[in-house]
């Protein structure tokens, strides 16, 4: 609630105009019977045409008047209910933006989407209606019963009775709903989930024939859904019929205590039948605010969900800066300098009990070099390499850049040094342009000719029609596995950082173009230091430094040679594909 | 203008094909709102009866009274009771006909092209089965509550005023259906601002989609700034589409309103005159402006509901557009159902392309006898993928055949025909469930032993077995958390456990480090005994073993041959061959 107004303050002389302008509307509705009383009063007995004439023109007016006031106070409620939720939406996709690896890891994207889109609308048409109604029906209620009390205070005392118990019951009704409506949002999240990946894995399904199983668990995740929404919708149809059976049984008391009290001469019978006109309308605004209920219930709800969202606070704290001048390509190799990479008996682990995936890794890296990392499947090398960038924070141990704990360092800072081709290739829709100047906006057409060059990606985007402008879909689903990993090579030797890392990036590469690609990057102009996550020991055989990894633990660490001789796993890893190829 | 009657007219008529399996309870909603508007046009009567036994000091009839009040409270109970059943009612028919849609949604993915599902953002269609099925479950529960009673309460009083004053009644007979039109009015000018809204919307959530799923890229790159902008930019548009959308169709209920007022006004001016020339008495005058206002605000409601269905309409008719899709060629009743697949493979002819201004696959011919190897290299883009797209029948050939067992695969179901197939793909794909559903696909059968068999022959038992819950740990949304090695190990598995009579693989191992693969290629080598398979894969070790080597160019078959032969050809293959081994 207190966030809906955070939301709604930048709407504030909106969101008091809206239900001024609709108190008006009702007021002048108000006047209507009155002055059609003077019509009968005056203009019929005394036979007045001119004055019936002048009158009807009042009701003219009057109409025309409460045409005006509702179309403003629609346009403000409109106004600030889009203008909330765009602001709601804005400020939601910023906050995720901050999240770190870990977060998105637990969040999970399914549920972040439903959130952005199908709850924010509820908030939306909660906001919309609450402005045009909600301020409007609790005014009127009140007075009436303001007006009650001003014929008589003792049968006003039914309606001092009732509106509290209506209270309840709306209250009790919203109360016991929120929660289910939190859960049909849940369920929606699941649809959506299966939804998405019965698009991603639409090819898999299809080919251990999955149809109807994939139905048959949507059906029962929808079938839940629904069952939900039915119960959600048994409980809030309760308040129409309850607010009605409750005042129908006030106004006969009110018929039962008026009888007894004009026998007794005390009230009038033009009273009875004013204190049952008030008792009506509070019925009438009840009705219109039963319906209401429903949809500000969800919105309340759904406004839950996005505030859990916003309520989740990335881990990682961000450096101060190290106030390090970082200019690329920049300083002499001395003796002194210290390695552009240190690892400091790093362990991490994904789970805060769980096991670490990595322990007690030690290195350092002399800027220029290249360091292969090696091992089996799960034996911690993209986690490894995960580090750098600061994807993760590492559960013991430091990580140095340039003799500076990366956590010193501001994000942009850190990872402006950074290059990163991660395992999956992942592109955005966009042109072949957008995508490789993803990390650098401001790269000139020769330094995206030069990227594609080294990443042998130039050859087959020559060959597309509109060459930079090729038009990449979503996913980059119209290319195939190894053009979009070239693109992804592509796209990070765009920067032209300090430090390249490429996790497995060249995995849909046939040996071919590996080694050409590794070919051009050794000769690079101001060569970065480079990182190289590879499978195939041939990959790596040149590189200045091997890590080799076994379970998440250092099983040895040197040249090619070195570890010929002293590395029983390398020795392995090496034979194996050796003998097989050859 | 006309096509877009022709499209709302269309889809009422899906629409009601939904209503249509629930009219009992349709039937029983309007039955309850007779009821319910009954009881509430009638209470009145009797309470101002009551009012009438109330004239001043000792002049109250007490027993009359009493029996009004009694019969009062009998009515209110079953009107109320009659209230809930209708409320019951609609949401029953609006939430099973969602169900319907959503799940009707469902099946048509499943059966879709796939050249639709790989033409069109995920997040578009997600946005469709989810955003747009619920708006339109808005606009129609808000119908159903609503319209019923409306149309009673608007018959009931209409026949009142009647029985007062045939030409006063009348004149409000012709009069209020103003309001209509008017709504009308503005419900067709919205209409194409509500579709403008949930396009954008569409939009929106597909960059949301791609930027959430993305999270990891746009932080490596630093993107989150200019996301952030591009986000803003559609949040922006949209803002604009929906505040008019919003605000144009608000307009009705006040329009509405207002030409009610003027009934309103007219009524008591005519009347006020006719009982100058006293045809009408003060009293029946008030009775008809009372009713004059009863009819009116329904009408209100019903415009206002209007507009709410023209949203749902809108939305209605996206989701209907998916589900009315053309989709994939239906199987012919004989189609064929493969048993036992000897594994004789033939592609005749074939032609294929994506587009049809763009040639692919030419007139492309194979013939693999039972139990082949054929590896398919070459440089990326060449077609490889496409092939495996056309034998497991992803796409039609355009022209040609292919045939298993001397089958046109068009004449067997695409079912028996993908099964007799084990598929292992670079691009893994991992559903969210246990690690279990995910091997099994969803085959019940197998027991425990085969899985870890399988498991241990694929590799993936080792670090399945350290999961925190075995093989009934959960996998959340595609694998977060696994290596790509790993994830790759359980596709791999998948198809060691299901053991089908033909194989292809996909770059299936290219995410797993190389002492792994040599034993996964050892238990491969003994699946492949006697399985015809097709095997696509960048490292030619993989492939020398391979009984028929395909080379191929821009959808060509350019040289074709065992290991040895292409070898001594001295071409592209082995200029392909001799380059690996270059540092």
């Amino acid at each position: 609630m207190k966030m809906m107004m955070h939301f709604l303050k930048q709407y504030k002389k909106e969101c008091v105009l809206a239900p001024l302008f609709k108190m008006l509307e009702a007021l002048l509705e108000l006047f209507v019977p009155l002055v059609v009383a003077r019509i009968i009063d005056q203009g019929i007995y005394a036979q007045d045409k001119t004055y019936i004439i002048t009158r009807c023109l009042i009701l003219f007016v009057l109409a025309a008047a409460g045409l005006a006031f509702s179309v403003t106070a629609q346009y403000f409620a409109a106004k600030s209910a889009v203008g909330a939720a765009t602001a709601m939406r804005g400020k939601l996709f910023r906050h995720i933006q901050t999240f770190g690896y870990e977060e998105m890891d637990a969040a999970g994207s399914a549920t972040l989407i439903t959130r952005m889109t199908s709850d924010i609308n509820q908030v939306q048409s909660g906001i919309n209606m609450a402005l045009r109604l909600f301020l409007r029906s609790p005014f009127v209620v009140l007075g009436a019963v303001v007006m009650a009390f001003s014929i008589d205070i003792e049968a006003a005392l039914i309606f001092a009775v009732t509106v509290p118990l209506l209270a309840v019951v709306v209250f009790t009704v919203m109360a016991v709903t929120k929660p289910i409506y939190k859960k049909v949002q849940g369920s929606l999240d699941r649809i959506l989930n299966i939804t998405r990946e019965n698009l991603s894995g639409v090819r898999v399904i299809r080919a251990f024939h999955q149809e109807q199983n994939e139905i048959d668990s949507f059906c029962a995740v929808n079938d839940e859904l629904t069952g939900l929404q039915k119960f959600a919708g048994k409980i809030s149809g309760l308040s129409n019929p309850l607010t009605f059976v409750i005042i129908n049984v006030a106004i006969i008391l009110l018929v039962y205590v008026g009888a007894l009290r004009v026998d007794m001469g005390e009230l009038s019978q033009g009273e009875v039948v004013a204190l049952y006109n008030y008792m009506s309308q509070i019925l009438v605004e009840l009705v219109k605010f039963a319906n209401l209920i429903v949809t500000i219930t969800k919105a309340l709800a759904s406004m839950n969900r996005i505030g859990d969202v916003l309520h989740i606070t990335p881990n990682m704290k961000e450096g101060q800066g190290s106030g390090l001048r970082i200019i690329q390509g920049e300083g002499s190799e001395q003796g002194d300098e210290p390695p552009i990479i240190e690892f400091q008996d790093v362990s991490f682990g994904y789970h805060a009990n769980g096991e670490p995936a990595i322990q007690h890794i030690s290195f350092r890296v002399k800027r220029g070099e290249t360091v292969g990392i090696i091992g089996g499947t799960g034996a911690g090398k993209s986690t490894l390499i995960n580090l750098i960038p600061r994807f993760y924070d590492v559960t013991k141990g430091t990580v140095r850049i340039r003799g500076r704990n990366i956590k010193e360092y501001t994000f942009q800072e850190l990872r402006s040094q950074i290059s990163v081709v991660p395992q999956k290739a992942q592109l955005f829709a966009g042109t072949i342009r957008s995508n490789l100047m993803l990390g650098c906006p401001d790269a000139t057409e020769e330094d995206l000719e030069e990227a594609l060059e080294i990443s042998q990606a130039a050859e087959f985007v020559n060959t597309k029609e509109k060459g930079l402008d090729f038009v990449v879909e979503q996913g980059g689903k119209n290319l195939s596995g190894g053009q979009k990993q070239r693109l992804t090579l592509a796209r990070a030797l765009v920067r032209k950082s300090e430090i390249l890392i490429m996790d497995d990036s060249a995995s849909a590469l046939d040996y071919a173009t590996d080694a050409k690609l590794r070919k051009a990057i050794r000769e690079m102009k101001g060569k970065p230091t480079v990182f190289i996550v590879s499978q195939r020991a041939s990959s790596i055989l040149n590189a200045d430094q091997i890590i080799v990894l076994d379970d998440g633990e250092m099983a040895g660490i040197g040249t090619h040679e070195e570890l010929l001789t002293s590395c029983k796993v390398y020795q392995e890893i090496y034979e194996t594909q050796f003998m097989k190829e050859n | 203008m006309e096509m877009k009657k022709s499209s709302q007219k269309k889809t009422m008529n899906i629409l009601w094909k939904y209503l249509k399996n629930y009219w009992i309870f349709v039937l029983l909603s309007i039955m309850m709102a007779a009821v319910t508007v009954a009881g509430t046009l009638y209470v009145p009567i009797m309470i101002g009866k009551a009012i009438d036994c109330i004239v001043g000091p000792d002049q109250v009839e007490f027993r009359t009274i009493y029996d009004i009040i009694f019969r009062v409270l009998v009515i209110v109970a079953v009107t109320g009771l009659a209230q809930w059943i209708m409320n019951i009612c609609n949401n029953l028919i609006t939430f099973h006909v969602t169900r319907d849609i959503r799940n009707d949604a469902i099946e048509q993915i499943e059966i879709l092209p796939l050249k639709y599902i790989d033409g069109h953002s995920y997040g578009d269609i997600v946005s469709r089965v989810i955003a747009d099925v619920d708006q339109f479950a808005d606009g129609l529960l808000m119908g159903f509550t609503q319209f019923f009673t409306g149309v009673i309460t608007i018959m009931g009083t209409l026949g009142f005023m009647l029985s007062i004053h045939l030409t006063i009644a009348l004149l409000v007979v012709c009069l209020t259906p103003i309001s209509l039109f008017v709504a009308r009015f503005i419900a067709n000018h919205t209409y194409s601002m509500f579709r403008l809204q949930s396009e954008t919307r569409g939009e929106q959530t597909a960059l949301v989609e791609e930027m959430i799923e993305g999270q990891k890229v746009v932080k490596a790159f630093g993107y989150e700034e200019r996301a952030q902008v591009r986000f803003d930019e559609v949040n922006d548009r949209l803002q604009k589409c929906s505040l008019r959308a919003i605000f144009y169709s608000s307009l009705t209920n006040p329009c509405t309103r207002f030409v009610n007022s003027l009934v309103y006004a007219s009524v008591a001016f005519s009347g006020a005159l006719t009982v100058l020339t006293g045809s009408l008495s003060v009293g029946q005058l008030s009775c008809l402006l009372s009713y004059a206002n009863q009819s009116t605000k329904p009408f209100n409601e019903i415009s206002g509901v209007i507009t709410e269905l023209q949203n749902a309409f809108a939305c209605a008719a996206r989701i209907f557009e998916l589900i009315e899709e053309t989709p994939q060629i239906p199987e012919t009743a004989d189609a064929l159902s493969l048993d036992h697949v000897e594994g004789n493979v033939t592609l005749d002819h074939v032609n294929f392309s994506y587009r049809p201004d763009q040639s692919l696959i030419e007139d492309f011919n194979l013939n693999v006898e039972p139990g082949q190897r054929v590896a398919i290299v070459g440089p990326t883009g060449c077609g490889k993928t496409t092939i495996i797209n056309l034998l497991m029948r992803f796409y039609d050939v355009d022209s040609g055949k292919i045939c298993v067992d001397d089958r046109d695969i068009r004449q067997i179901t695409r079912g028996s025909l993908r099964s007799s197939y084990g598929m292992v793909l670079q691009d893994t794909w991992l559903k969210t469930g246990t690690v279990r559903d995910n091997i099994t696909m969803g085959n019940d059968s197998y027991t425990d032993e085969e899985i870890i068999a399988a498991a241990k022959e694929a590799h993936s038992w080792s670090f399945i077995k350290k999961m925190s819950n075995g093989l009934d740990t959960m996998i959340t949304e595609d694998g977060a958390g696994m290596s790509q090695g790993q994830k790759q190990l359980l596709c791999i598995t998948r198809v060691m456990l299901h053991l089908p009579s033909m194989l292809i693989l996909d770059e299936a191992t290219s995410s797993i480090d190389t002492r792994t693969e040599i034993k996964i290629q050892e238990a491969f080598a003994k699946m492949m005994e006697g399985r015809t398979s097709f095997i696509v894969a960048h490292r030619l070790s993989t492939i020398q073993n391979a009984d028929i080597i395909l080379v191929m160019k821009d959808g060509h078959i350019i040289e074709k041959g065992n290991h040895e032969n292409l070898l001594q050809k001295n071409g592209f293959y082995a200029n392909l061959y001799h380059s690996q081994f270059a540092g």
